[in-house]
């Protein structure tokens, strides 16, 4: 447990003069789900895009399992999944083209992606599902089989940004159903949400408050700081700091 | 006074699908706050849909502001505001532009309407000059509803207007709506946050295309039956397992800090010892009142099965 999926060294993002992630450093652990909140605009899809090879840091250190984020990029994409905030499944293919598209692309053999996208399948009991266009499925449904391709070819961690956004609260459990059994099996989540009541649901969060890092505990501890008897109230009272949002 | 109806409506896209909606009937009085409720793929954004005239229902009739969908469809669409779930702003427009370009697709000005818009525009307007294309996920929704806005609509038609949007904006956003509401604006609003639900005057739960119930969130929570429970132990995940592996519990279902659960037979002194059996510590096991998000669960997972 004591492995680092995740070390950060004053990691930073400009675009121009706008500093959209300022100097933030935190590690994450091996199989811990860390949930990564802010307010809109603070910069956590920004901080978690250089996380994921997917842009480059303007400045700072960061190793994700074990890959720099400046050097090994290519390396890191191969070792992580990513679900984005805006839907990252093809929505004009069936549900078993996408699992063999994605399958494909992580380099699963023929045999691995039979066995895993039947696998897959049975635990999303989407039976009767397969051959339909993603297009045409209900949200949750797509998120949870999005999450779950992002993680079939076995990821060290999979970045999650704002996977139940939209989601009903039936779904939403069952979403993280899922990210709980993935952890079960050592992957590290590393996940974004707006809902309160998934932060109590991680072992240790991070608050962005205007591209800074300014809270970074467990829920616990983070509601005993604060003085705060929900998750709710501690982010009403780090949020409200922020200034870059306010006139 | 009545300014929304819908009488019998139904709906299938497509031959041989499965119907979008199957006979709804509902309406909406003027000035008031109604909540549409329901799990992915129920209907509601179908709903939306046809009230804003951008489709047409296969059967039934549907009237907005006194006017008939199909037949006045015009003069609707330049009365009503509409965020659908999918915003359709202008990517390479700026945060400003776009606004503009909303107000003088409705001939009036940003300036006309600016009291209406402005709790929400002034988080946005440090970055007015950023395209819509820059901004994070958040942002847009926020410009999103200024857009739906500015030209004073007397219904507005919001479509889960939150999703992406922080708690803070969340609160921020629902102080406006009851002061839109306050103004006489008629307002039609979806959402996957109970908390919000439980913000408006009515609300109707919509499952698989019918309506399930239509009744104010106080009735729906005292309507609540039986003794729901509130439990925590050190290792949340695996009390849930626990719990749901135990034949006296009902539903049992995760509820941020605590888990939620009901009875079906068992006892409080049973369902204790089993956990202790099972090796876990620091156990709290309390009666809680239910909320809409406990009620919403509950009405959905019982009509599943
Ligand atoms: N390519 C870009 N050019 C200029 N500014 C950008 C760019 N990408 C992001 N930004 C800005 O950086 C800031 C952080 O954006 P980011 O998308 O990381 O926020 P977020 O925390 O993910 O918010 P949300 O909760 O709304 O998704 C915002 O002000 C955004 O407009
Ligand atoms: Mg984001």
């Amino acid at each position: 447990m004591n492995e680092r999926a995740i070390v950060c060294k004053g990691l930073t993002k400009r675009f121009g003069d706008f500093i959209a992630v300022n100097n933030i450093s935190f590690d994450v652990d091996q199989g811990e789900i860390f949930g990564f909140l802010g307010a809109n605009g603070a910069g956590k899809t920004t901080a978690m895009r250089m996380l994921c090879g997917l842009s480059y840091p303007t400045s700072g250190e960061a190793a994700v399992a074990g890959y720099n984020v400046f050097k090994q990029q290519e390396a890191i994409k191969r070792n992580i999944g990513y679900m984005s905030q805006k839907f990252s499944l093809y929505e004009s293919l069936t549900v078993k083209e996408n699992i063999r598209f994605y399958g494909g692309v992580y380099g699963l053999s023929d045999r691995q992606l039979k066995e895993k996208g039947d696998e897959l399948i049975t635990q999303l009991g989407m039976e009767n599902e397969v051959k339909k266009m993603v297009g045409s499925l209900p949200l949750g449904w797509k998120q949870k089989l999005a999450f779950s391709v992002a993680i079939i070819h076995q990821p060290r961690i999979v970045f999650l940004d704002e996977p139940t956004g939209g989601v009903d609260p039936v779904t939403r459990r069952q979403f993280w159903d899922l990210i709980y059994a993935a952890a079960e099996k050592g992957i590290t989540i590393f996940v974004t949400t707006h809902y309160m009541d998934e932060a109590e649901y991680c072992n240790r969060i991070s608050i962005m408050v205007d591209g800074r890092i300014d809270a970074l505990d467990t829920p616990a501890n983070l509601k005993q700081q604060f003085r705060a008897t929900s998750m709710d109230e501690v982010f009403y009272a780090l949020a409200r700091s922020a200034k870059r949002s306010a006139d | 006074m009545e300014t929304v109806t819908l009488h019998n409506i139904s709906k299938t896209y497509g031959k041989g699908a499965t119907p979008a909606l199957k006979d709804v009937s509902f309406s909406v009085n003027k000035g008031e706050l109604f909540g549409l409720i329901g799990p992915d793929g129920a209907g509601k954004s179908t709903i939306f849909r046809i009230l804003t005239t951008l489709l047409l229902a296969d059967e039934g009739t549907a009237t907005v502001g006194g006017l008939d969908v199909v037949k006045d469809y015009h003069r609707i669409r330049s009365s009503v505001g509409y965020m659908p779930g999918r915003f359709s702003l202008y990517q390479d427009l700026t945060i400003e532009e776009n606004l503009t370009f909303f107000a003088t697709l409705f001939g009036t000005t940003v300036a006309a309407n600016y009291e209406l818009i402005k709790d929400i525009y002034r988080q946005i307007a440090p970055f007015k000059d950023r395209r819509a294309g820059k901004l994070s996920g958040g942002m847009k929704q926020k410009l999103a509803l200024c857009c739906a806005l500015v030209h004073k609509p007397e219904v507005l038609f919001l479509d889960e207007p939150t999703t992406g949007v922080d708690a803070v904006s969340r609160r921020e956003f629902w102080d406006m709506l009851q002061q839109l509401k306050q103004q006489g604006i008629t307002i039609v609003v979806s959402t996957p946050y109970m908390d919000e639900a439980r913000r408006c005057e009515r609300i109707a739960l919509i499952q698989a295309g019918s309506i399930l119930s239509i009744d104010t969130p106080d009735a729906i929570i005292n309507a609540y039956p039986g003794q729901l429970y509130a439990l925590k132990a050190a290792h949340i995940p695996h009390l849930l397992n626990d719990v749901r592996g135990f034949e006296g519990v009902g539903q049992c279902y995760a509820a941020g800090e605590y888990l939620h659960m009901v009875f079906r037979s068992g006892s409080e002194e049973h369902l204790l010892a089993f956990l202790e059996g099972k090796g876990h510590k620091d156990i709290i096991l309390k009666k809680i009142k239910p909320d809409i998000e406990d009620c919403f669960i509950r009405l959905l997972t019982t009509t599943h099965q």
